[in-house]
Formats: structure tokens, sequence, C-alpha cells
């Protein structure tokens, strides 16, 4: 079955993309660039930097703009899914929806009125498990945002290691926050995983944080070998 | 054991990830022991050495399964309980003598309990996640547990601890796949 990714750039759509290679064809990566920053749906941070990483996985990348407002990056989200349906052949798209029922929903109906597959490979998965077993496969994520107290600025940049994880889970306890981040709490880039060829290596970011807000910004990056 | 049936297109798929995992997680979080096995490899035996059967739900394009309704016959046989979510509960369904139908639904929906059952508890409203086309009608004899005649939501044998739910229970509902391990 060839399908499409819903393709952010950050853990869960390259997770999803990951498992989704293993099991089908996965025919293109499909990112929506917002100009809002504060989009619904889509991931913004350092979103631009997902044809590094089309690059790496050897996956073609459709790129497709919307103003990000709320009902309206919907239509501008189904023209892109409908777009690659044609360009790619596909018969299906992969999401990395963890527990938002508020996104699955929505690419779930687009879907069926598209006569498409959908998949969620990431579908109720135990979060904590989940940031581990990441780690355990080699992906080398960092944290390209934060959204929420208590998160400062030492996490921008940061490697989602083993005791960064241990700090998500910690603040969970306390906080009751989404440890994957799915709530908006936190946004992540990938820079290696299992289904790269090459990684990417970050030449010059820049950081900006106020008021438990903050952006870390991928300003030059390139291919290295593994 | 439970026996956690997987009605996806084929086994081992993508689909599985999204429909059987979850359901296997949530089983295993709440005590159960869990073996998952395709629904083209459930034999009698395997169904009658469990202590319980789980038949999961497929995605929405994924309907092969109502092709194979023979190859469900073993829920006929008097045995263990069992609990047929969306795509499960279209098979108990036909194996009883009710029907499928289009019934589209998506995303998260009030869901009216109308009877007092073992596994769904007294009437109240509920919230459940939906992804179906398909619905089904009530077999005969059949309690309707939630919903309406004409929109079954839930269900269960007039006899036997058999029990169909439309909506998704992993979903912000693993209270009802606890407390059919109470069963």
């Amino acid at each position: 079955m060839n399908l499409g990714v819903l393709f952010s750039g950050g853990k869960d759509s390259v997770f999803a993309c990951s498992r989704a290679m293993e099991k089908n064809t996965v025919s293109c990566l499909i990112t929506l660039v917002s100009e809002n920053p504060d989009s619904y749906m889509f991931h913004t941070p350092n979103v631009r930097r997902t044809d590094l990483q089309a690059r790496a996985m050897n996956l073609p990348l459709l790129t497709w703009p919307t103003r990000g407002e709320k009902e309206e990056e919907l239509a501008d989200l189904r023209a892109a899914i409908r777009a690659a349906r044609e360009k790619c052949g596909l018969q299906g798209i992969v999401t990395g929806a963890i527990e938002s029922v508020y996104q699955a929903a929505r690419v779930q109906r687009i879907c069926r009125d598209l006569d498409l597959w959908c998949f969620n490979p990431l579908w109720q998965i135990n979060q904590l498990d989940y940031l581990r077993l990441l780690l355990a496969r080699g992906f080398l994520v960092i944290i390209s945002g934060v959204f929420a107290y208590p998160f400062d600025a030492s996490w921008l940049g940061a490697a989602l290691d083993r005791d960064r994880i241990e700090m998500l889970a910690a603040l969970q306890r306390r906080y009751q926050i989404n440890p994957s981040g799915e709530g908006g709490e936190l946004e992540t880039f990938v820079l290696d995983g299992p289904c790269f060829t090459r990684r990417i290596k970050i030449i010059e970011a820049s950081s900006s944080y106020r008021n438990y807000r903050g952006h870390y910004l991928i300003e030059e990056a390139r291919l290295v070998d593994k | 054991m439970i026996l956690l049936v997987d009605l996806c297109y084929q086994e081992d798929s993508l689909s599985a990830y999204e429909f059987v995992r979850p359901i296997a997680d949530a089983l295993a979080r709440a005590g159960a022991g869990v073996e998952c096995r395709h629904y083209t490899r459930v034999t009698p035996e395997s169904a009658s050495e469990c202590e319980g059967v789980v038949l999961c739900g497929t995605a929405l394009k994924d309907n092969g399964y109502a092709e194979h309704i023979e190859l469900f016959s073993w829920l006929q046989d008097p045995g263990v309980p069992a609990l047929g979510i969306c795509a499960g509960m279209q098979v108990m369904a036909s194996l009883f003598g009710g029907r499928i139908i289009p019934h589209p639904a998506i995303g998260l929906e009030d869901i009216s309990v109308v009877e007092d059952s073992s596994l769904l508890g007294p009437p109240r409203q509920i919230q459940g996640y939906h992804l179906h086309n398909y619905g089904v009608t009530l077999p005969p004899g059949f309690r309707l547990l939630a919903g309406t005649a004409e929109a079954v939501e839930a269900f269960r044998h007039p006899d036997r601890p058999l029990y169909g739910i439309l909506f998704h229970p992993e979903v912000r509902n693993r209270w009802v796949l606890e407390r059919f391990l109470d069963l």
C-alpha cells in the first residue's frame, strides 16, 4: 500500500513514518507550512527543515502553505492530501497522533471523504514508554520549542535523553503534563534515526525564551554521514 | 489469559498498532495476561482455552472480516465471556442474526446507556469515541444496553456474557475493559 505521511519533522511524525516504512511503502512526506506560530494542527518550529529529513530518509517531500487559521487550515490539509494522492498515487495517510481526538478525527474525516486509508501507529501509546522506545531505537530528538509552565530555557535545544525523559516523568506526576508534548507543552525535531541514511548536523542555531515560551531555531544545518 | 482477536486486513499490519496494541496494553495494565491472534488463526480450541475473548476494531476502510464471518463460528459455542468492539460487534451481530448496516460516525459523541449491565453499569450519559462506517441491527433476543433500536451502541446476549460495543473503549473509556475482566 502506498502511503503518505503527514510530516512535521517532530518525533511523532518521524516515528510514525518509521513504523509505516517497516510495514508498507511510504511514497511521500506531506508538510504543511503554517504562517501561524500558534497553529491548531501543525507543528511550526523548524518545519522548513523537513527537507533535510526527507533527504536523509530518501523520500519525496511535498510542502503546502497554510495561513494556519483554525478551520481554514483544515481545508488546506484536505487540499494538500488530495494533491499528494494525485501526485504519488497514495492509498493511505499516516499520522503521528497519540491521544488528540481533535487531530485524529479531523484527519479520519478527510481520509474518508477522499477514499483513503488512515493509519495512526502511535495511537494511545503510553507516552513515557514511547519516549523510552525512541531512545532505545536510536532516534536523536531535540526539544525545539517549549510552551508551558514549568519548562525553562534549559530545555531548548536539549537532546531527549534518559535524564530528560525522567524529568518529563516527574513533571507529568506533578503537573499532569503530556510527557510527549501532544498537549502543546513542547515540540521536537529529529536529527537522526534508524530510518535516516544520513544524520542532520546543526551548524548554527538560535534560541528565544520568555515567560515559559521559547523556540530553538535551526539557522543552518546539513546532512553528514553517520 | 484473554484472547485478543485482531480483525485487521492482514496479520501484523500497520493497523494493529492502532486497533490491537492499545487494547492489549489496557488489558495488561489492568492485570490480564493477553494473547493476540489474527482472526484467520483462531481455532475453537484456542478460544475455549482462554478466560475471555476480545474482538478488536479495524480501520474505516477495513471491512474484510465481514466477508469471513464463518471464521468466527467458534463464538456461537457456549463458553467464555466475549467483548466485540466496533468491527467485533458487527461480527457478533452477524453471527447471531443481526445485520451490518451503513452508519458512519467519527469522533467523540454522547452515548445513552439505557439498561444496567455488568459491563457498562447503570443507565446514564457517557462520551465515547466513534470510528466506523457501519453499525448493526439488534440480533433477535439480544438486550439493548446503549443507544436506540435504530442506532445500537451496545448490546448483550440474552443468556451468555457476550457483549458488543460500537465505540472504542481504548479512548477515554478503558474502564469498560477493566469491567470486562471482572465479568
